[in-house]
């Protein structure tokens, strides 16, 4: 597709190469943490409440520890005291990880009641069946819209509370005419999104395998994690022992999405159990465990107020959002009303906000954790148009903002430089042939089909730069084969990071992409890293592998200069070859390079330093690092099964200069395929009294090939001035953009009909639902 | 619990153990075979990460006990690529970046196989039917059903 770029593509950064990772995964030789085997290993299983809420008055488990190769059963009595702090450097001490089981009561179904240690995994289940436990029932505080209110039902009365609100900011105008405005606007346009509780759901579920060894003391984890540093600080509060003697690591991770971002009380369990029998303990959940108790997302609501003038600009937007985090939420904090004006040029905003307990699975980070600003903005300016009774692409080309309008500061503060909102949107428009299409659903509607686009613009803050996620560390080094490694502190779980940082590094060096190696997701030799996460590592970790080979180039210049009798600045590198700069001729290679630099170590003068490492830490120099997007989506509702079908879909995306476009792609479809799933398919959904009742593949839903469309992806490329390669994050850009704009096709689909739909999923029972509550079925 | 004697023929190599009646065939492979390419996305079934070849039909192996493969002949991710080089599904994979993270991968890859043995010249309508059985959470299947288009003509292209 199209592309409007500066940036000259680099012998490997901007190249499609291929994947480092894919010999390995496709041949079966994949590492994933229940590959590890080691002797003498254990196997957990938990038990699980069944309740939504209540007292724990029995709990037997005499049976199950009696059992043949059960080797422990534990219960909240036998962890009591074993354990210290329990939280996250990038959350702060007062987001503690809840206790590893249940003490006395229980919050939510899912709750780990009792570990079971055995010889097997099948045993373990086996003694999971024999322990009793009886749970005196209460009532269930399930309908997050309402729970703030309620005074009677308190999700944690057992912790003194006497109110079911985390968090609650009221109203707070950030701009001091705003009533003003909306009470002289031409329109005010006023509506109820609400987004149901959809799921990150890994491939792979969760795992741990930790081993305890006595005498050293110390703990190696291996772990299906997405921060591998921020697992091991986290387990030297908790287990009271120094960093240095805890090592972990994760070659192969499948998939996470935010899932995996933190520690979880599980984990804790496994971890606490191993250290009392000194000897390794695995656990790897069931699916039914990972969609019962994983971490719950999406469920949210906002009430968004749109003051519009007769001219159909924008002047403010409101929303009360509320947000149901669970009953003991893994991630809760990830509202961010200041980017409910989004790419747009919307002078004023207020908000309120709620973050509210229920008993139900608690909230956790998913791919865009902040997306719910972006739903509620675009259905609301569909829903707007429809009012008003005009075009939602017109209205958004009036109110989008386009490059001649940057510098350009929100309401909220954020000053966006290099986005492309509106030139995003055009090319979406053309790669559509969006007149052609208009044409095309005059036809349908008049032959009784249903056909709706979906517009959807957003922003995307990427390598947010909040306290421990500000920075990434890299270690380059020639070794002394005159091979390249990378060491970083990423954890990559399907990111394609040991290809994209090879790449960065390679031609920053001026070496073959094939003598780089990238070495993550492992504590021991790799710099700190916060976790991969957040949409950061081009940014964050591409600057510092940048930083850190820059400064090994200088040493090996240094070095080739000393041997080669030459000038540094008369030098390059190329092709893994440093020579005089127009006498080719006159080269050395890398392995020679390396060969003087610590075979010979001895005959460098001394201001050539010896060897050939550096490390760096790097830090945009500013946050975020802004991407954006116009996603379109065109889809066609079957009269009578009700199914909405994908017929086109769409990205027009401006993520800066490329690494590798085949992985940008990559990313960008996953994620939309992720947005069209929790639109149409997927749905977790909580019974009255807190029973889940979607805990399978076959209730959960997840798409599969025969539901998707072709995502056709262009690209528009304006570079970030936040880090030397002018990269911008867009790792969760797909999934943010996606639910509203095919809600919004499902809405345009039915629009003529009188329906508005303001809430997902749009299944084809809410589909039906809507077209016999408007006569229409 | 009882176990029993179970001989199968596991990548061409005859493997003989003793395993309890309900220990699965994915189990089997993993744990009793160390073939850890199979993989175990969801053990009911749907997830497909699981998938190996019995006697040259796509199955999953957590649906199958081991007992019931008795005397089978099952085929694995690992036996796929046994001299190193990788199959045409393989290698179109790689080249259309039909993964991401790898767990589900080689379930898709045993069943891509399966299907192109079955049908060499599949139409794009075919891919998708015969892949709905595999679910995959990172690449959004853009990859994955370019990668079978990929593997069906340099197949075909081999064979003419």
């Amino acid at each position: 597709m199209s592309a409007i770029t500066t940036r000259k593509a680099g012998r490997f950064i901007g190249q499609s190469v291929a994947r480092k990772e894919d010999r390995r995964l496709l041949t079966g030789h994949g590492l994933y943490v229940d590959d590890v085997s080691l002797p003498g290993m254990l196997h957990a299983a938990f038990l699980r409440s069944d309740v939504a809420r209540g007292t724990i008055t029995r709990l037997d488990v005499d049976a199950a520890r009696a059992l043949d190769g059960v080797v422990a059963v534990y219960t909240w009595s036998d962890l009591h005291g074993t354990f210290g702090e329990a939280w996250h450097t990038m959350l702060g001490e007062e987001l503690q990880v809840p206790p590893p089981l249940a003490i006395g009561d229980v919050r939510h179904v899912g709750e780990p009641i009792a570990l079971v240690v055995a010889e097997s995994r099948y045993l373990a289940e086996d003694a999971i069946e024999l322990i009793e436990v009886d749970i005196d029932a209460g009532r269930a505080v399930v309908d997050f819209n309402t729970a703030a209110a309620d005074t009677t039902n308190i999700v944690h009365q057992a912790w003194g509370l006497t109110s079911n609100a985390m968090v609650e900011v009221p109203f707070t105008p950030l701009s001091p005419d705003l009533d003003e405005v909306f009470a002289n606007a031409a329109h005010v346009v006023e509506c109820t999104v609400e987004q149901n509780r959809y799921l990150c759901v890994p491939m792979e579920a969760r795992g741990i395998l930790a081993s305890w060894t006595p005498g050293r003391d110390e703990m190696d984890i291996v772990a299906s994690c997405q921060g591998v540093h921020e697992t091991r600080i986290f387990f030297s509060r908790y287990l009271q022992i120094p960093e240095s003697s805890i090592r972990v690591s994760a070659r192969d991770v499948g998939g996470g999405f935010g899932q995996k971002m933190f520690v979880f009380r599980e984990e804790c369990a496994v971890v606490l159990a191993s250290r009392m029998l000194g000897r390794p303990v695995k656990w790897v959940e069931d699916r039914r465990e990972n969609l019962l108790a994983a971490s719950h997302s999406r469920n949210e609501t906002g009430r968004v107020r749109l003051a519009i003038d007769a001219d159909l600009t924008i002047s403010a937007i409101t929303v009360d959002h509320v947000a149901d985090v669970g009953a003991y939420p893994p991630c809760p904090a990830i509202i961010d009303p200041m980017l409910l004006p989004g790419p747009y040029k919307i002078p004023r905003l207020g908000f309120s906000m709620a973050m509210v307990w229920t008993n139900t699975m608690g909230k956790g980070a998913y791919r865009g954790p902040w997306m719910f600003e972006t739903t509620a903005r675009e259905m609301a300016i569909d829903h707007a148009a429809r009012t008003l009774g005009i075009d939602a692409v017109e209205l958004r080309r009036r109110n989008l903002l386009a490059a001649s309008d940057l510098p350009f500061t929100s309401p909220g503060g954020n000053l966006f430089k290099e986005i492309t909102p509106l030139e995003t949107l055009e090319h979406a428009l053309t790669m559509l042939d969006y007149d052609a299409f208009r044409r095309e659903q005059v036809q349908a509607r008049a032959e009784g089909r249903l056909l709706g686009l979906g517009v959807c613009a957003y922003v995307e803050p990427t390598s947010m730069g909040v306290q421990s996620l500000a920075s990434e560390g890299a270690t380059v080094r020639v070794e002394t084969s005159g091979k390249v490694m990378a060491f970083l502190g990423t954890t990559s779980h399907g990111q394609s990071i040991e290809t994209t940082m090879a790449q960065v590094v390679a031609d920053t060096l001026g070496v073959e992409y094939d003598d780089v190696t990238v070495v993550q997701a492992e504590t021991q030799s790799t710099p700190y890293g916060p976790g991969t996460g957040g949409s950061r590592t081009a940014v964050i970790a591409g600057g510092a592998a940048r930083e850190a080979t820059l400064a090994v180039r200088d040493k090996v210049l240094a070095v080739a200069a000393h041997a080669m009798e030459a000038a540094v600045d008369d030098l390059d590198i190329d092709g893994g070859s440093v020579f005089v700069r127009g006498t080719p001729v006159k080269s050395m290679t890398m392995a020679e390079v390396a060969k003087a630099a610590y075979r010979n170590a001895h005959l460098l003068p001394p201001e050539v330093g010896s060897g050939l490492e550096a490390t760096v830490r790097f830090r945009p120099n500013t946050f975020p690092t802004w991407s954006n997007a116009t996603h379109l989506c065109v889809v066609e509702i079957d009269r009578a099964s009700c199914i909405a079908r994908v017929v086109r879909y769409i990205v027009s995306e401006d993520c800066g200069p490329m690494i590798n476009p085949t992985v940008v792609d990559g990313q960008i479809s996953g994620g939309v395929v992720q947005g069209i799933g929790g639109v149409l398919l997927e749905d977790f959904v909580y019974d009255g009294d807190g029973n889940p009742l979607t805990t399978t593949f076959v209730d959960y839903l997840l798409p599969t090939t025969t539901e998707i469309p072709v995502v056709e992806i262009g690209h528009v490329v304006t570079e970030s001035s936040t880090n030397p390669g002018g990269f911008k994050g867009m790792g969760e850009g797909g999934a943010i953009g996606a639910h509203a704009a095919v809600a919004n096709a499902v809405g345009d689909a039915l629009a003529h009909l009188g329906i508005n739909v303001l809430k997902t999923p749009l299944g084809p029972n809410d589909i039906h639902r809507l077209l016999v509550e408007a006569g229409a079925d | 619990m009882s176990t029993h004697l179970v001989s199968m023929t596991v990548n061409g190599i005859e493997r003989h153990a003793r395993v309890e009646p309900r220990k699965t065939l994915a189990d089997f492979l993993r744990d009793d075979c160390r073939l850890t390419g199979t993989h175990l996305g969801c053990e009911h079934g749907v997830c497909g990460a699981c998938t190996v070849m019995i006697d040259g039909r796509a199955t999953r192996s957590c649906l199958v006990f081991a007992v019931q493969t008795e005397g089978g002949r099952v085929t694995t991710v690992e036996g796929l690529a046994p001299d190193g080089e990788l199959n045409p599904v393989q290698a179109a994979f790689e080249a259309e970046h039909g993964l991401q993270c790898g767990f589900c991968t080689p379930g898709f890859v045993v069943s891509a196989t399966a299907l192109l043995e079955r049908n060499p010249s599949p139409t794009d309508d075919e891919i998708r039917e015969g892949l709905s059985g595999n679910l995959c959470r990172c690449t959004g299947y853009q990859g994955i059903l370019r990668a079978v288009h990929r593997a069906a003509q340099s197949m075909g292209a081999r064979q003419s």
